[in-house]
């Protein structure tokens, strides 16, 4: 059998451990489920009472419907990607709450391996969170889904999910480096990603210099995509581009990803940064 | 050099080529410093202090021979946990070598990391994981296959007299005795060639004391395990060790068996001193004294 096939038997360490933590932390994960739920519905409720908030009757019932699956996708996609990107940058976290940090460094895993366990575990665990989520919006807003195209919707996910790979993997290296407040710095990176990324507007109609940065965020083209395959019918023919680019970023963004958290690895381990549990 | 394919009937894919020659581990003229003070964060808010610069291993050189269990004795901040990260490649030496088994830990990192495990004085594990989970984890990183190793696991954990109730109870419900010797038992599973031991008995009851340092000597015996061991515990240097390097502020002051340290303080028609004799004379302090000026620092 090749190296290869034994890394990626190695890496479902890191799923299996993390499946055992999310089963030990229940609680936790019930509480943390509720509070996603909460946090869309919120948002998604924004558009039920657009016309009571203004005064006036200025929107049809179609047109906010519209906006609610606007961003009702924008709340889903943005939570999956969140997850991910979380997952990923939280490995570092985790081990320093945890005080396992200096195990797992000393075991015989590259670094690669142990990126691919917690990313495959991040893209399940994602799905499975947003698919509770989506099936409480729907219920609760009825949402009208006969034009979705879910194959395409899910292509641009599984795409888009790469880069945020490679920016959680860039993230994780923030509490490598800052024991006490790395975790924290990692949020940093979420709040920018989810203003300049179009959420729950449309990226176009941000104003500069947002609209201009968000050009360089994968999380934008993820959900303009999205809402092309889910709202308009776009099938893959008509997202292609959107997805190739997606994949092609997320090409560059792990390599990238892993060079900078083995840099700091380096750095960690020459000023015995690993040591302190934060 | 022999391919060493540490035993195939567990590890999956991994054989380490070891020299059969070489030593189990060669330190080599290794120093390592450290820079305590205000961070680059601090700094650029115009906090001037300056870094201070704390020497904790300062030119130490030592061979260990395979099978030998070497104690590195001295107090607390004397740079003894600082040598066996650097052993453990969790530290990169700022000048020296470190080798194991020929290997340098630096160049050859994944290989050394194949021979080497550690028990540190802070059990590391997911605390709310059981037993059985932390182990298992640690038996996929070090690619053992799992079957053997759920089998394995159990029989360890028997050993060392953990309750088949506790085998799948959170640790964190686990004394700190029963902890550490659920981290001994971790090293156990993946057959280390040299096991790195970092005051694995501090803070223990002497009962727990004394099976933690029965497992030591049961993974040297029964596993031809080089073990090398940090400990501030005299008695136990004493009744473990093959062989002593005593240090402090960072250095090798005195290196020899038991017999021999004390032989070497020994004055003509004195009864044989012990080894916190021996400590004291080398250094010129107590071993409890040297640990409260580290405190101090």
């Amino acid at each position: 059998m090749s190296l290869a096939y034994y890394e990626l038997k190695a890496s479902y360490a890191f799923v299996e451990r993390n499946i055992n933590l999310v089963k030990r932390y229940w609680g936790w994960e019930v509480v943390w489920m509720l509070y996603t739920v909460a946090n869309s519905l919120a948002v998604v409720l924004i558009a039920k009472g657009t016309n009571s908030a203004i005064g006036s009757e200025a929107l049809a019932d179609a047109q906010i419907d519209a906006f609610i699956l606007f961003l009702a996708i924008g709340a889903l996609v943005w939570h999956y990607l969140a997850v991910v990107f979380q997952t990923v940058s939280e490995m570092i976290s985790w081990e320093r709450w945890e005080g396992t940090i200096e195990y797992t460094f000393m075991a015989p895993v590259r670094r690669g391996t142990h990126m691919v366990g917690t990313a495959l575990f991040s893209l399940v665990y994602g799905l499975l969170h947003t698919a509770v989520v989506l099936v409480v919006i729907v219920l609760v807003f009825d949402l009208d889904m006969a034009n979705a195209n879910y194959f395409s919707a899910t292509a641009v996910l599984v795409a888009g999910s790469l880069s945020l790979v490679g920016i959680g993997i860039m993230g994780a290296v923030l509490p490598l480096l800052y024991p006490e407040r790395g975790a924290e710095m990692t949020h940093v990176i979420q709040a920018a990603l989810v203003l300049i990324s179009g959420i729950y507007i449309k990226a176009g109609d941000m104003p500069e210099p947002l609209a201009t940065m968000s050009i360089f965020s994968p999380a934008r083209y993820v959900i303009e995509g999205i809402r092309s395959a889910l709202i308009d019918g776009d099938g893959f023919g008509d997202l292609w581009l959107t997805i190739a680019g997606l994949i092609v970023s997320g090409f560059v963004m792990i390599p990238l990803g892993v060079w900078v958290f083995s840099m700091g690895e380096r750095y960690a381990k020459r000023t015995g940064r690993l040591k302190r549990s934060g | 050099m022999t391919a060493v394919a540490l035993d195939p009937s567990q590890f999956q894919g991994v054989t380490v080529a070891v020299d059969p020659a070489a030593r189990a581990l060669e330190v080599d003229d290794v120093t390592k410093v450290f820079r305590q003070g205000p961070g680059i964060f601090s700094r650029l808010r115009g906090k001037t202090a300056e870094r201070k610069r704390v020497v904790a291993v300062d030119h130490i050189s030592l061979t260990v021979e395979r099978g030998e269990i070497f104690g590195v004795l001295g107090p607390n901040g004397t740079g003894k946990s600082t040598l066996i990260r650097l052993m453990s490649t969790l530290l990169m030496p700022d000048s020296g070598r470190v080798r194991i088994f020929g290997l340098d830990v630096e160049r050859d990192e994944f290989k050394v990391k194949r021979l080497i495990n550690r028990v540190s004085v802070e059990a590391s594990f997911f605390k709310k994981l059981s037993p059985m989970e932390n182990l298992m984890y640690g038996a996929r990183l070090y690619s053992v296959d799992p079957a053997f190793a759920r089998a394995k696991a159990e029989e360890i954990l028997t050993r060392f007299g953990v309750e088949q109730r506790s085998f799948g109870s959170p640790m964190e419900d686990m004394s700190r005795g029963m902890q550490q010797k659920v981290a001994i038992a971790r090293a156990f599973l993946t057959a280390p060639v040299l096991l790195l031991l970092d005051e694995p008995t501090t803070g223990l009851d002497p009962h727990s004391k004394r099976e933690v340092q029965a497992a030591v000597l049961e993974i040297r015996n029964s596993h031809d395990a080089t073990v090398m061991l940090t400990t501030h515990d005299m008695q136990e240097a004493d009744e473990l060790c093959d062989r002593i390097a005593i240090v402090d502020k960072g250095r090798v002051v005195a290196l020899d068996t038991p017999t021999g340290l004390k032989e070497k303080v020994r004055q003509p028609g004195e009864p044989v001193p012990s080894l916190e004799d021996v400590f004291l004379r080398l250094t010129g302090k107590k071993l409890e004294e040297a640990d409260q000026e580290a405190e101090k620092q």
